[in-house]
């Protein structure tokens, strides 16, 4: 529980990094670090605006996707706490459950009727569906290395490993899950949340029509993100077996690191070309099969 | 008593010959019924063990001394698949025919009705007999019945050739069978199933697996030996090809389980083989579907993607028999017959959905849908929930079955050698793959057809069908929902057919029920946080001022249907990256340098079945026109055919005198 807590606590805080870093980056003064949240209150006390096309799917897509993140969040571990619930191969159920999120953003955005949205929603689903093997590879590799299916059972198991070169996968597993949490949160590379031309977005051009209400639990939905995938970036690299404070402040860390990353990334680099996109997404899972195989050379499989 | 039932229920479904369509159609469901309570009432007692008064009743009718018919525990799972597909398909037809009754005459309804009574006969004979020639008799009703199921529209020329090219393919699987059967008597004296063990324990096993496998995939469509099925299906009508989806390719998976599980040798091959056919049926399967503009059709090739991940969890079963790994045969096993349940509720009720969609717009091209949901709205919902659990997505039903699978991969890595865990992790991928593509090929199924703005006139004017209709799916919702919510309920009696059958007796029992539970909390979890938030929704925006206004168009306000995203431009990304695997038409005419005012063109695309044109097409073609040239001796001259006689009989006394024959 509290490790949730604090997942929430911390991922409110992400998106406000990402700004500051940005605009000092930029040379800019640039907004405060709770500009995100002020903007979250505005959206709240806002009222809402529906296109006359629409219909429920639109109305609830928002809240359903909201719901499968909080889920998610629930099979999260934290530190030495472990998380909420958790079973084996739960990292499964993770993955799928984020996904159901997902079919419900693109049905809502198909639900408007136009040709941006729609594109949006079929970029969203093309590239969250190629950026799956990669999670797999992934945590399947983990679950290989330490015997261990559930996502707190392979974290802890990890951090018992006394084989030193393992930092290796480690170093690999935190590349990729920065990589994946930039495609789920649609940012630099593969969009660019600030581009002002629809038809080089794909989250933003997805939510289009959204307003009020929804529009700010779909935000609160990849703040989210930022903190659940922090959390297993903070359950790769900090030792489990330290106490709960270390781990907090690691925790805290590693997620204050997530949003610089994010911002510098964006800061210096441009988007990619849309039809570069999928080798860039694949290539992921390329990288991941790269993880795989040192593991099986650290056990000894060969 | 009970096998009595069984025969008088057998004889009366010729009585629907001297009904009237209405009283006919109630006739035939009262049969079905009766059926249905008969038969689920000998397989819930095989489940907990006891088979005996149904298999007994039997075998004194025929004063056999050997069981005719045998309950285990898979023949009464399968049993318990078809009872409900089988009885939510006729309840449903009943609707669903209702415009065609001023169309066909009376006989064309007995026949229809007739042929699904025994459609639904031979599937439980098939499942019961153990004998191989009954089976085969079975089998052959089994085909022919669906054959008359698949042409009752049959004024249209394409149905009629479609059934036709069914009927041959079933044919051309049948060989395979019998071939596979008489291969067993040769050699232990008994054609029956329970010989395979004494055949497969003195034989090399693969050769006879394959020979069954072919018989079989070709009735559950594994690819390449698909290519019947996204015709057959397009073709029948809608119940029909909801009960053809969901349970009689089923059969071809009954099949090869029982093969399967009879296997003693050879197991790491045909562990290896079953899965990379699976996998390549599972990928492409989805790829396809995502292609097609006819509703049915893209169902069609769905049905080729779960069969392929029900093959994934039968050749992990055997891989794990293989390596002696119990959870691993365990866990595919029961993956893949859970799936086979899981699939024949969620495509049934698809395909009921599809069949609704096309009697209220008059069109299975989804381009000319769009925003039926509004119009349709249970039949938007209930396509929904069949969409999402076919996408394997939590808390529905696909999730289980696919969890189960990927368990039993997950858990055996870690002590699985070199070769064993590369393939290990390319099946978790290729299940992954399917999974995402599923995602995109059902929102895109559901965005195009219930979501926007109708795309025809035809979708404008659609109306939601009655509730005779929609009642009958709900039976199939619940259990999708149930299985994906209370899993452990589902998962025991299905680990109890195979822990019964197979022996297996694994210490990881109580903890793998344990994960189930965990299951359930997650999925409860889901479920308050989604009520919740809607909940707070709704109170909030009760508050709040509401407006309406148009879909923001980036500055064009002109609305129009035709600016939405249509299914082809939504596929259009996927295509061009499985450019190397499938093969698609563009039919256009280019604008040349001089064309200063171009006038109207006309742009089109379509997406071909490779293996339908290299595998059956062209080598049917080919066969074609060597008769062709050999028709030149169809003289039609009497003189030459008694020549041709006279040669024959003198190259047999050639041959005679040569000793050859």
């Amino acid at each position: 529980m509290l490790g949730i807590i604090l997942i929430i606590i911390a991922s409110l805080l992400v998106p406000g990094v990402i700004i500051r870093t940005k605009s000092i980056a930029s040379g800019r003064k640039g907004p405060g670090l709770f500009q995100p949240l002020k903007d979250l209150r505005v959206l709240l006390r806002k009222g809402s605006v529906f296109s006359n096309t629409t219909g429920l799917i639109f109305r609830i897509a928002p809240s359903l996707s909201l719901a499968s993140i909080v889920c998610a969040l629930t099979l999260v571990p934290f530190g030495n706490q472990g998380a909420l619930i958790t079973f084996g191969a739960d990292f499964v159920f993770f993955a799928y459950i984020l996904s159901f999120g997902k079919f419900f953003a693109i049905i809502g955005a198909l639900d408007c009727g136009s040709s941006f949205e729609g594109m949006g929603a079929n970029r969203e689903a093309l590239y969250s569906m190629m950026v799956e093997p990669a999670f797999f590879i992934l945590l399947g590799t983990f679950a290989m290395f330490t015997g261990y299916t559930s996502f707190t059972d392979i974290f802890y198991g990890f951090h018992l490993s006394d084989n030193n070169y393992i930092l290796i996968f480690s170093v690999i597993s935190f590349y990729l899950l920065i990589q994946i949490v930039m495609i789920e949160n649609s940012r630099m590379p593969i969009d660019d949340p600030k581009t002002h031309l629809e038809l080089t977005m794909i989250h933003e051009v997805m939510i289009l029509d959204y307003s009020g209400f929804d529009k700010a639990l779909l935000h609160i939905g990849t703040f989210l993100k930022y903190g659940i995938y922090g959390a297993l970036i903070t359950a790769i690299l900090i030792n489990t077996k330290w106490s709960i404070y270390i781990q907090i402040f690691a925790f805290f860390a590693v997620v204050v690191c997530l949003g610089v990353i994010i911002g510098l990334n964006e800061s210096f680099r441009a988007r990619n070309k849309m039809g570069k996109n999928p080798q860039f997404v694949l290539t992921l899972s390329g990288i991941a099969l790269v993880a795989f195989v040192i593991v099986l050379l650290l056990m000894g499989k060969f | 008593m009970l096998g009595i039932f069984f025969l008088i229920l057998l004889g009366l479904s010729f009585g629907v010959f001297f009904f009237r369509k209405k009283s006919g159609y109630l006739y035939s469901l009262l049969l079905v019924m009766g059926m249905v309570a008969l038969t689920t009432h000998g397989a819930v007692q095989a489940l907990n063990g006891n088979s005996q008064s149904f298999v007994h009743g039997f075998n004194n009718i025929f004063r056999s001394a050997t069981d005719i018919l045998v309950l285990d525990g898979l023949s009464a799972f399968f049993i318990l698949v078809i009872n409900i597909t089988l009885l939510v398909g006729l309840l449903y037809a009943n609707g669903y025919l209702k415009p065609y009754h001023s169309r066909m005459g009376n006989l064309r309804f007995a026949v229809h009705y007739f042929s699904y009574i025994w459609l639904y006969f031979s599937m439980l004979l098939v499942v019961m007999l153990r004998n191989g020639v009954l089976f085969l008799i079975a089998w052959e009703m089994m085909a022919i019945s669906s054959f008359f199921l698949v042409i009752f529209d049959a004024d249209n020329r394409n149905i009629l050739k479609t059934g036709i090219n069914y009927l041959v393919q079933m044919h051309v699987g049948m060989l395979f069978i019998l071939v596979g059967f008489l291969l067993v008597e040769k050699s232990t004296g008994s054609i029956s199933f329970d010989s395979l063990p004494t055949y497969f324990a003195n034989s090399s096993n693969w050769p006879l697996f394959l020979l069954f496998f072919i018989g079989f995939a070709i009735k559950a469509g594994f690819m390449p030996l698909h290519t019947w099925l996204p015709e057959a299906h397009p073709a029948a009508p809608s119940h029909v090809s909801g009960v053809m989806s969901g349970v009689m390719i089923k059969m071809g998976i009954y099949g090869i389980f029982r093969v399967v599980l009879a296997t003693q040798s050879d197991l790491l091959i045909i562990g290896v083989l079953l899965l990379a056919v699976s996998l390549i049926s599972g990928l492409l399967g989805v790829i396809y579907a995502i292609l097609q503009h006819d509703l049915k059709r893209l169902l069609a090739y769905h049905s080729i993607e779960n069969i392929g991940i029900i093959g994934v969890g039968l050749g992990l079963g055997i891989i794990g028999k293989a390596t002696n790994n119990q959870m691993l045969m365990l866990l595919g096993f029961s993956g893949a017959l859970l799936h086979t349940l899981n699939h024949s509720l969620f495509k049934s009720l698809l395909f009921f959905n599809a069949g609704s969609v096309y009697l209220a717009a008059k069109t299975r091209d989804i381009e000319k849908c769009g925003g039926l949901m509004k119009t349709m709205p249970y039949t938007a919902l209930l396509f929904l929930l069949g969409s999402i659990a076919i996408c394997g997505l939590p808390p529905f039903n696909g999730f289980i079955s696919e969890y189960l699978i990927y368990f039993g991969m997950i858990d055996t890595m870690h002590g699985a050698g070199f070769s064993q865990s590369i393939l290990l992790l390319f099946s978790i991928i290729g299940l992954t793959l399917i999974g995402g593509l599923a995602v995109f090929c059902f929102t895109k199924a559901f965005g195009v057809i219930f979501l926007g703005s109708p795309r025809s006139k035809q979708a404008e004017n659609a109306i939601e069908v009655t509730h005779s209709m929609i009642a009958p799916q709900i039976i199939s919702a619940i259990l999708i929902v149930a299985i994906g919510v209370v899993p452990a309920l589902f998962v025991k009696p299905i680990f109890g057919i195979f822990s019964h059958d197979l022996k297996i007796i694994i210490p990881e029992y109580h903890s793998f029920i344990a994960n189930l539970s965990g299951i359930s909390a997650a999925s409860g979890v889901f479920i308050i946080m989604a009520v919740g938030i809607l909940l707070l929704r709704y109170i909030h925006l009760r508050r709040k001022p509401i407006a309406a206004g148009p879909t923001w168009g980036c500055g064009y306000t002109l609305e129009s249907s035709r600016l939405q995203y249509t299914a082809s431009s939504y596929a259009d990304s996927l295509s061009q990256l499985a450019k190397p695997v499938i093969r698609r038409k563009i039919i256009t005419e280019p604008i040349s340098e001089n064309d200063i005012f171009p006038p109207s063109r006309a742009f089109s695309t379509h997406s071909e079945d490779v293996f339908r044109e290299q595998l059956t097409n062209k080598p049917v073609n080919k066969f074609l026109d060597w008769m062709k040239k050999i028709a030149i001796m169809q003289t039609g001259q009497i003189q030459h055919y008694i020549l041709y006689a006279f040669l024959f009989m003198l190259l047999i006394l050639i041959l005679t005198y040569l000793n050859f024959i």
